[in-house]
């Protein structure tokens, strides 16, 4: 264990610092001085510098990634250009919402994709499979936010079961908070979930092909104790391998998603500071889902090791 | 070795559907085994041997027509559903496979695996189960098995994997064994030592034994009778000294005379029987062999030859057998 461990922890920290070097550089050599965007083009020039030593940006580059690398390090991220509170809190109060928001999304995608990978699998080429594969093309094939508006049009605007848009918060208990998550949630899990079936679909099929499913067979199992005890561990590591990379296209998603359906989330603060120029917020937004898609893709890595007997050995 | 055989063979036949349309694997195959005996199924790759084991087992794909009857212990088992072959399975009938390294499954422990047929079937406790398991792991063989049954397959070799995977099939003293080339994927020098426990543990128990090769040698060593078969057909059948003594189809005699020799003087080419397996799925009408066979006729390609008896249930597929038995038999 601990050699496989001790080596994951140091990908894991050589991705983290590569991401911010790329995070870091990109951001830096976009056109245009915050400052400047900031005082408006009418600006003096004086008061543009002025600024500019204010918020530090006349620091020669090398300065300026250490010292923000030593912020994260203790905690200060320093403050927004626009609003001029910490990004910490600003990122904090947002997490709130986002976060559940992408548990939630990844519960659904999880259950409604096994249960369709193992369903169309278990009746392979019969009318199940191919009626649930057919829906899983259609899946793949939608825009997630089109989705979320056909979402809103039916249980909002006809049915009236659930808000359009907003987030009722986690102050009146947790209902009414994961109600107004549900339609996002859906609308991000459902593409991730035809994806998923289809993977989890093929890796039961080619499981079922190994020759120990036959072994258990001859051993009086029946097809289905076969499925659940011998097939479905043994399908999980490819499963799991594409459930942590598509993590990251629920990041991403839910950049579109939050502006959708107005949620306050992550991603609307994202799109927002990019709008103002409010690099310092953007820059650490954008590290931050780095490390969220670097540590989910950290725990699945470590999971192939419980689930699989031979990983640990091999150290790989 | 008296009283009604355990398992009945009729007329059984094998539709495939494969990728070039449905194939007949199998055809007019007819044996019978009895409690205690072992039969030995010899034959090229794709010559039905393997489908004949499928069978008995149930095992082939659903998309498989079997015809013709099974009968074991007395009850049919063409048609039996599902949940009462797996009463059977791994119980009275129990099979060993071709490949230790592919036949584990490389997520559970190889007790676990070993115990498994016996909660299935014995209704005894886990904890019974797992002693029961490293019981057998012992009698296969297997060293330190007490310490080494939470370990799992890919921590054995090749050899052990097979002794693991026999301990599995014999877990509920199956009244029959059947072996589909148990020994084909290992090192020449673990082969005779598999075979020996095989043998061993079939004497031990009474148990009645199917065992496929295409290796003669193996065949000849290891069971009472023995059937060869050849593009789904059963070709030859009988006790297997009186077989190695006569042998009647050109194809049985072609098999001998194509099994490597030690002494043979260096740079002797092995025998070959010329011309290829014929494809499953577009049979000749006539006999199976006849494309490849020396003495073929014209009359060999109107119809599947009956089965003529040349000795004491000694059964040969051919219209030929004046000739092909004049023409020597018994010589190698």
């Amino acid at each position: 264990m601990s050699v496989f461990f001790l080596r994951r922890i140091l990908t894991l920290v050589a991705t983290l610092f590569a991401a911010s070097l790329i995070i870091f550089l990109v951001l830096d050599a976009l056109p245009g001085n915050a400052a400047q965007m900031l005082m408006g083009a009418d600006a003096s020039p004086d008061a543009v510098r002025a600024l500019t030593v204010k918020l530090g940006l006349d620091q020669p580059l090398t300065v300026r990634y250490l010292l923000w690398i030593k912020g994260m390090a203790v905690g200060d991220l320093g403050n927004s250009y626009v609003y001029g509170t910490p990004v910490a809190g600003l990122i904090a109060e947002r997490l709130v919402l986002t976060i559940p928001l992408a548990i939630m999304s990844m519960l659904i995608t999880v259950v409604l994709a096994l249960a369709a990978g193992i369903y169309t699998a278990a009746n392979h080429n019969k009318l199940g499979d191919v009626g649930v594969m057919s829906l899983t093309q259609v899946g793949i094939a939608l825009p997630n936010f089109w989705f979320a508006i056909l979402l809103i049009l039916l249980f909002s605007v006809k049915l009236q079961l659930l808000s359009a848009g907003g987030f009722a918060g986690w102050d009146d208990g947790i209902w009414p908070g994961i109600r107004s998550l549900l339609l996002p949630s859906i609308s991000l899990a459902v593409v991730q979930a035809a994806i998923l079936a289809r993977v989890t679909r093929s890796a039961v099929l080619e499981v079922l092909r190994e020759d120990f499913v036959r072994t258990a067979r001859a051993k009086g199992l029946g097809k289905r104790e076969v499925l659940w005890r011998h097939v479905l561990r043994n399908a999980m590591i490819p499963v799991m391998t594409v459930m942590g990379l598509q993590f990251a296209n629920l990041l991403a998603g839910t950049i579109v998603i939050e502006n959708v359906f107005y949620l306050p989330g992550l991603g609307r603060l994202i799109f927002q500071s990019i709008a103002n120029r409010d690099l310092i917020v953007v820059r650490n937004c954008v590290m931050l889902l780095a490390a969220m898609v670097v540590t989910v893709n950290f725990v699945v890595d470590i999971l192939y090791a419980f689930i699989d007997p031979r990983i640990k050995v091999s150290n790989l | 070795m008296s009283g009604a055989p355990l398992i009945e063979v009729k007329d059984l036949g094998v539709r495939l559907n494969t990728s070039r349309g449905p194939a007949q694997a199998v055809r007019g195959v007819n044996f019978a085994l009895r409690r205690g005996e072992t039969l030995g199924l010899v034959g090229e790759s794709g010559c039905g041997k393997s489908v004949t084991a499928l069978a008995l087992m149930g095992l082939l794909p659903e998309s498989a027509v079997i015809s013709g009857s099974i009968r074991f212990d007395g009850a049919e088992l063409v048609g039996l559903p599902d949940a009462a072959y797996c009463k059977l399975r791994g119980n009275r009938i129990s099979m060993i496979f071709q490949e230790p390294m592919t036949a584990l499954n490389p997520m559970h422990t190889i007790g676990h695996q070993v115990a498994e047929p016996l909660l299935r079937h014995a209704g005894i406790s886990a904890a019974e189960a797992r002693q029961e398991a490293i019981a057998l792991l012992d009698r296969v063989g297997l060293p330190d098995a007490a310490k080494r049954v939470d370990a799992y397959p890919h921590q054995f070799s090749g050899g052990q994997r097979q002794r693991i995977t026999i301990a599995m099939a014999l877990a509920c003293q199956p009244d029959v064994l059947i072996a589909d080339e148990p020994t084909t994927a290992l090192d020449v020098t673990i082969q005779g030592q598999i075979l020996d426990l095989i043998a061993g543990l079939v004497e031990e128990r009474g148990m009645s034994m199917i065992l496929i090769s295409h290796d003669l040698g193996v065949i000849a060593e290891n069971v009472n009778r023995m059937m060869v078969m050849y593009g789904g057909t059963v070709v030859e059948s009988g006790a297997t000294d009186a077989v190695f003594t006569r042998m009647g189809h050109p194809y049985t005699q072609g098999l001998f005379r194509a099994r490597p020799r030690l002494g043979a003087r260096k740079g002797t080419r092995l025998k070959t029987i010329a011309g290829t397996v014929p494809e499953l799925a577009d049979l000749p009408a006539g006999c199976t062999f006849a494309d490849r066979c020396a003495i073929v006729e014209a009359r060999c390609r109107a119809a599947l030859p009956a089965v003529v008896d040349v000795g004491a249930a000694h059964g040969v597929r051919c219209i030929r057998t004046d000739v092909s038995m004049a023409a020597g038999g018994s010589i190698a």
